[in-house]
């Protein structure tokens, strides 16, 4: 791995499209807060997950298992779950971005979805910093703002099933899923998982039947042996 | 009780982007992990899909929620920004609820 200096022409490109992903992405935290006072949760609360847990589809998790009447624990778990994604995104930056120490520690909580996207392809550590900064701080700026915005109006507006809210949860949900439906085997991973959910709703407390579709994805790994892209 | 959840899920999260950083990649880098890594969030989105729009308590239901989520998969097929599915699917379950 190389470490020159951007030219200057790569340097511009990378900090406009980074900061484009982080325009087009901090707006959702419109959807975010809107949908999570519509849950029940405060504004403190809301802006506080934007905030400190800074993952997006985690989020939605534990705002979603609240609105559905679950124990916020079965939702901090499933949140958990979902944030364990980001896990394998920091192994594979690891090496490439090779921050150690302060630097590390704070660069991990824009450790997200697009920051990883906007870095993991570059060749040289200054680019995939650069890339993975600019994304990550435009994403956590504008998330947050957003997420205040969103909370706020959504609190002004009474109850949230005047205005469908309530449906607008299950529509986050499945536009962050519809990018992993392009193959058969996620296709046949999300049907099972939405069987499961569904068939224990009724004989387990809420929150739970979100949970036990994990199991899907574990038997799932068992089951596949090769790549499942 | 949902200071608690928020608080839990902060610590949680965080620490699984710490340790994505930290641990060295021979630890977690088995094609098992990353195989169900690839399928938890398929999995739980599915069943947080599930749960959200086709339960209410402890029993399954049908109602406006349902054509919301109609609504949402006909703009995804389109490809509508995230934000026009969202807002979309609610607004249809909101004119439902007026009819």
């Amino acid at each position: 791995m190389t470490d020159a200096p951007l030219d200057p022409h790569q340097r511009t490109s990378i900090i406009r499209d980074s900061l484009g992903v982080g325009v087009a992405t901090g707006a959702y935290g419109v959807g975010f807060g809107a949908v999570s006072v519509a849950s029940g949760l405060s504004v403190a609360q809301t802006c506080a997950l934007s905030f400190f847990v800074f993952t997006g589809a985690s989020q939605f998790a534990l705002v979603g298992v609240i609105a559905a009447g679950g124990a916020p624990i079965s939702g901090a778990l499933t949140a958990m779950l979902l944030g364990t994604r980001n896990t394998l995104y920091g192994l594979r930056l690891a090496p490439l971005l090779a921050w150690t120490g302060w630097r590390r520690a704070l660069a991990a909580q824009v450790l997200i979805d697009e920051s990883t996207a906007m870095s993991v392809t570059r060749e040289t550590t200054r680019a995939a910093r650069l890339g993975f900064l600019t994304t990550g701080i435009s994403v956590f700026v504008l998330w947050n703002l957003a997420t205040l915005a969103g909370a706020v109006a959504g609190n002004a507006i009474g109850d949230p099933r005047t205005y469908g809210l309530d449906a607008a949860v299950g529509a986050a949900f499945l536009a962050l899923l519809w990018p992993r439906l392009t193959t058969r085997r996620n296709q046949l991973v999300a049907a099972a998982a939405a069987a499961v959910a569904l068939a224990t709703v009724p004989v387990v407390p809420a929150g739970v039947p979100v949970l036990a579709a994990a199991a899907v994805a574990l038997l799932a790994g068992v089951l596949t042996k090769d790549e499942p892209r | 009780m949902i200071w608690v959840a928020v608080g839990l899920t902060a610590i949680g999260c965080y620490l699984l982007k710490l340790a994505g950083l930290s641990v060295p990649p021979r630890v977690l880098e088995r094609p098992l992990v990353e195989r169900v890594a690839d399928y938890i969030p398929v999995a739980l989105l599915a069943a947080l899909i599930a749960v959200q729009v086709f339960s209410r308590g402890h029993s399954l239901a049908i109602d406006a929620r349902a054509l919301g989520l109609g609504v949402a998969v006909v703009l995804l097929v389109l490809r509508a920004p995230f934000l026009v599915v969202v807002f979309g699917a609610a607004l249809a379950a909101a004119l439902v609820r007026l009819v």
